[in-house]
């Protein structure tokens, strides 16, 4: 088990590519991933407790397992994670880059609204991209083609990116002082909402095909994003989607998410994402 | 599967712990999961029972602790008890906002 990205594959096989470069792979640190098999299973089965009300945080589970010794542990699970988003947190403060992790489903358009905001914007601000995607380099090609630095990490079968991933990216791509990093998450709106990345803000994107219950059934995500774009909507005649229903659910779990409806294509709309885009770059540089 | 890189961190904690406290062997691991914190404890304790295999914690038992969700209404100030994000508050209807069980940590061990 890869115990960076934690999915149950080999430590190589996580990549970090360029469109146009050479493959290759790096291994997660240094860690040993031998298995031995030796199967002893004198507990081999979990069992959970269910604390009702009031849960007063007195650990006294009493489980007898005959002389050993209790230890207190008490420490975050994700702690190596926050670590490494806390540095890379102080290495986009450092040189007042802008980063944002973008977040959907598939099929959101996140990659086209990427590529038309680099076409658009790249004489006035300066964009890079890391392409988090489980096996292909074709967004990666989409964004080069559009005119920005890019850096695909193929996380295998991971189904989100980690700080590590954003650590180790940021060694190989060339992130202009000042500019704006789009960090484009794994399309999955469950489990990229419990990875930081050290990033300034989430951004979810969801367009109009996918039905406006998105944010009732993936709550995690929209609480914890700053912005939620709308995309798609030169096709809401033709879809039952209900912008003011969809708006109203998400401000259920966050009051103070922000909204841009927009089309990545028609480009409608793309003029509120761009001045929030603008404000947030503003106020990373001071 | 995020639950397989949660699993890793809780061995990594609990081997560490362990070995600093010259403890042989890790037979229970106690964890504390918010109920809002989005983890399939079931697909928790499957990947516990894989990726165990080969640690100090080879033959422990993963005990899991579910904290509740807590909620405070912006409006009035009430607290509740919440079990699903955008709950209403109980005394004013108003939107409650989480403010807990979204916790993820590593509670203790029992080792030899
Ligand atoms: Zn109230």
């Amino acid at each position: 088990m890869c115990d960076t990205c934690g999915c149950n594959q080999s430590p190589d096989a996580v990549t970090y590519r360029k469109p146009g470069g050479h493959d290759h792979p790096h291994r997660h640190g240094d860690t040993e991933h031998a298995h031995p098999h030796e199967h002893e299973h004198d507990h081999d089965h979990g069992h959970h407790h269910d604390h009702g009300h009031d849960h007063g945080h007195d650990h006294g589970h009493d489980h007898d397992h005959g002389g050993g010794r209790r230890l207190s542990v008490e420490q975050d699970i994700l702690r190596r994670n926050d670590v490494v988003a806390e540095r890379n947190r102080g290495w986009f403060e450092g040189r007042g880059v802008l980063a944002l992790n973008l977040v959907s489903s598939p099929g959101s358009g996140k990659t086209s609204l990427l590529e038309r905001t680099i076409r658009d914007l790249k004489g006035e601000i300066p964009l890079a991209v890391i392409e988090g995607d489980q096996q292909t380099l074709n967004d990666a090609e989409r964004i080069a083609a559009a005119g920005a630095p890019v850096l695909q990490v193929n996380t295998g079968f991971g189904c989100h990116l980690d700080a590590e991933m954003v650590r180790r990216a940021l060694a190989e791509l060339a992130v202009p002082s000042g500019g704006v990093l789009l960090i484009e998450n794994v399309g999955n709106l469950v489990c990229p909402a419990l990875f930081d990345l050290g990033e300034h803000a989430k951004v979810v994107i969801i367009s109009v095909t996918e039905g406006d219950d998105k944010p009732q059934k993936y709550p995690a995500m929209f609480a914890a994003a700053s912005l939620c774009v709308i995309n798609k909507t030169d096709l809401l005649p033709y879809v039952d989607f209900d912008v003011e229903a969809c708006k109203d659910a998400a401000r259920r779990v966050n009051p103070a998410l922000a909204f841009v409806e927009l089309s990545a294509t028609g480009g409608e709309g793309l003029d509120g994402w761009y001045r929030w885009l603008r404000d947030r770059r503003a106020a990373a540089a001071r | 599967m995020h639950e397989m890189t949660l699993v890793a961190g809780i061995l990594e904690i609990a081997e560490e712990r362990a070995r600093e406290a010259g403890a042989a062997r890790i037979n229970t691991v106690t964890v504390e999961i918010g109920r809002l914190a989005g983890v399939e404890l079931s697909a928790l304790v499957f990947c516990f029972e894989t990726a165990r295999l080969g640690t100090m914690a080879a033959g422990a038992e993963l005990v899991v602790c579910e904290l509740p969700g807590r909620g405070r209404c912006p409006a009035c100030g009430a607290d509740a008890e919440i079990d699903f994000y955008a709950a209403l508050c109980p005394a004013c209807d108003g939107c409650l906002q989480v403010v807990g069980g979204r916790e993820l940590r590593v509670a203790s061990l029992d080792v030899d």
